[in-house]
């Protein structure tokens, strides 16, 4: 009994140790890119302004349940269409909802579905762009078929289809949208790796005997995977549009969760009355798509290389 | 040019049957049994005899084998029959025929509300670079991108249709009715369109040919006019042709807030219907014309610009 504490023991101690080496590792090497590659990233006002935006929102995501003053689905019929006042600061909602807090949440919403679609992209395009570009041949042929197939709709058209074939809810907008979106990327990561295949580098780890899954792992990927990073960036923006679109059709976030799209469609109605209802989801909506859009500007001028692989050169 | 042509043509069916392929899965997709939902639509309230369900499933072939169904649906689509709507029991390629009028109408309106935007921005942005036209010009472009559809939309409709009552705010017939949904589709479209023209000119500004007309003592107006324009403006074509996805995807959105009767607006409808042969039908018939118009952009640069090497395959 006692060996066997004593190894989970040491077993915890290696993990402490392999966390704490992991996470030194990972600061050193952002410190870096800081003074690095990304110092030209600090000297750009407007990616900075894009950088503090984001982590202005994404605190205001994370804190929502401190931050908010109400519960944002608590509904008083009796408190309805408010105007801002000490109670509710930005007033309240068709329903008697605060629309602060709902604001607030609803971040949270946006965000995270909208970081669980880019996840899923990447996945799916870092899994088959990255076997069509290596391997080549027949894998390429179907996997660029499919690519190719998928490029020959108009994206948002087909995600519409999507989810309306599987029915409006937020987890089909999700997936509806990862399945549209993935093409684009894999073309893009067989470029790169089609690239990084050609490098001495490769041939040398593969004349050392690494198979081909640790060549892919660890060569290619540490090689495409900064680049990835601006792209991933550069597209937040995008992916936050759309699914904040399909929410506004009522495809996706069904109520009552708090999701800025839906804020805004449910403030239609109250154009005339109240257009501080579609204000505020708008506003919030249009400043957290501009910050990503900023910092990825601000990230692609700083990494030069990268200019490569978009269409607009923007000086 | 003829062997570029034919690689196209040949590649065009290929597209077309894996398009055919995911129309058709997507309705094999839907939850629940096409013939249940279609006796609950005749007969709303009653539930469906079980012998009535047993027997309209034959009717409608659907107990044959998958490819069986696939090969006689295609039969069907080819020749111009998509199916009927649950809904109005009518043949949904002449639904759709019926609402494409509008929808092309919105689409071109658009595109000549951008290109009429963003030429002369990014002309003169780039022709007087670094004045503060500019910087307006760099504004409105990031602008352009953040600001998402839906919102840009329900602003305008907002301040020019309810508070300012210079325009109707829904509708369809007049030319007034089309001002505002134009507006809101072509501005997304004229950020990247003069954010491409700027570049594009600047680009050619530099060249060696450029300084030679202006060393011959030809007229500026006549050199960017006559000479740089020529060729800056060839990205710009693809870019068009490409924005053409674009506004057709876009336009689902924009048609729904603005109850245009365009096809958009035809298939969300059809979606909260759950009229899953229409979203089927609108897909298929949205990709096809998709894929007309990228064809004959590719062709028309490439009829352009003589410097590009026909042979080659395009991206």
């Amino acid at each position: 009994m006692r060996g066997q504490g004593a190894v989970k023991a040491s077993l915890a101690h290696v993990r402490g140790l392999w966390n704490q080496h992991a996470l030194l590792w990972l600061l050193s090497r952002l410190r870096l890119a800081i003074r690095g590659p990304l110092r030209p990233f600090w000297r750009d006002p407007a990616a900075v302004a894009g950088l503090s935006l984001i982590t202005v929102v994404l605190m205001a995501a994370l804190g929502s349940p401190l931050l908010a003053p109400h519960d944002p689905t608590a509904v008083n019929l009796e408190q309805r269409l408010l105007a801002p006042n000490r109670h509710f600061p930005l007033g309240t909602d068709h329903l008697g909802r605060d629309e602060l807090s709902r604001l607030l949440y609803g971040a949270r919403t946006t965000l995270a579905t909208a970081s669980v679609v880019l996840a899923t992209v990447m996945a799916i395009a870092c899994t088959l762009g990255t076997l069509a570009g290596y391997y080549g041949g027949w894998r390429d042929t179907v996997i660029m078929s499919l690519v190719d197939l998928l490029l020959a709709f108009p994206a948002l058209i087909l995600a519409v289809a999507i989810v309306g074939t599987l029915g409006p809810s937020l987890t089909h907008a999700m997936l509806a949208l990862a399945t549209v979106w993935w093409a684009g990327y894999a073309r893009l990561i067989r470029g790169m790796v089609l690239a990084v295949r050609q490098r001495e580098f490769i041939e040398a780890a593969r004349a050392l005997g690494a198979s081909d899954t640790r060549i892919m792992l660890h060569h290619v990927w540490r090689n495409t995977l900064g680049p990835l990073m601006v792209l991933a960036t550069l597209d937040m923006g995008g992916i936050i549009l759309g699914i904040a679109g399909l929410n506004f059709l009522g495809l996706g976030t069904q109520p009552p969760t708090p999701e800025w799209g839906v804020m805004l469609s449910d403030g239609r109605p109250f154009m005339q009355s109240a257009p501080r209802m579609m204000l505020y989801p708008g506003v919030a909506l249009c400043l957290v798509v501009l910050g990503f859009n900023l910092l990825g500007d601000g990230l692609r001028d700083a990494l030069d290389p990268m200019n490569q692989w978009t269409y607009e050169r923007v000086e | 040019m003829q062997t570029y042509l034919a690689r196209r043509l040949l590649f065009l069916p290929g597209l077309l049957v894996g398009i055919s392929l995911i129309s058709f899965s997507l309705l094999n997709l839907a939850p629940g049994d096409p013939a249940e939902i279609l006796l609950r639509l005749q007969q709303p309230g009653a539930e469906a005899p079980r012998e009535a369900v047993l027997a309209l499933r034959q009717a409608l072939h659907l107990d044959d084998p998958l490819p069986l169904r696939y090969g006689r649906w295609l039969y069907g689509a080819v020749h111009g029959d998509l199916g009927t709507s649950y809904r109005s029991g009518k043949s949904i390629l002449h639904e759709l025929g019926q609402r494409l009028p509008a929808t092309l109408l919105l689409a071109v309106a658009s595109l000549a509300m951008a290109l009429a935007l963003s030429l002369p921005l990014g002309i003169g942005a780039a022709v007087w670079r670094g004045s503060p036209l500019d910087g307006l010009s760099r504004c409105l472009g990031l602008l352009g991108t953040s600001v998402p559809s839906y919102v840009l939309a329900l602003t305008l409709m907002w301040l020019l249709a309810v508070k300012l009552h210079w325009l109707p705010a829904i509708g369809y017939g007049d030319p007034q009715h089309l001002v505002l949904p134009a507006l809101t589709l072509g501005a997304g479209v004229s950020a990247s369109l003069m954010r491409l023209t700027r570049a594009s000119l600047l680009d050619v500004l530099a060249q060696d040919y450029v300084r030679t007309a202006r060393a011959k003592g030809v007229r500026e107006g006549t050199v960017i006019g006559a000479h740089a324009l020529k060729s800056a403006l060839l990205p710009v074509v693809t870019v068009l042709g490409m924005s053409l996805g674009h506004l057709l995807g876009g336009a689902v959105i924009v048609e729904t807030i603005f109850g245009w009767p365009g096809v958009g607006k035809y298939a969300v409808d059809a979606i909260f219907l759950r009229d899953y042969p229409v979203i089927q039908g609108f897909v298929l018939y949205m990709a096809v014309i998709f894929l007309c118009i990228n064809l004959a952009v590719d062709l028309a640069y490439r009829w352009l610009d003589p410097r590009l090497h026909f042979g080659r395959q395009a991206t």
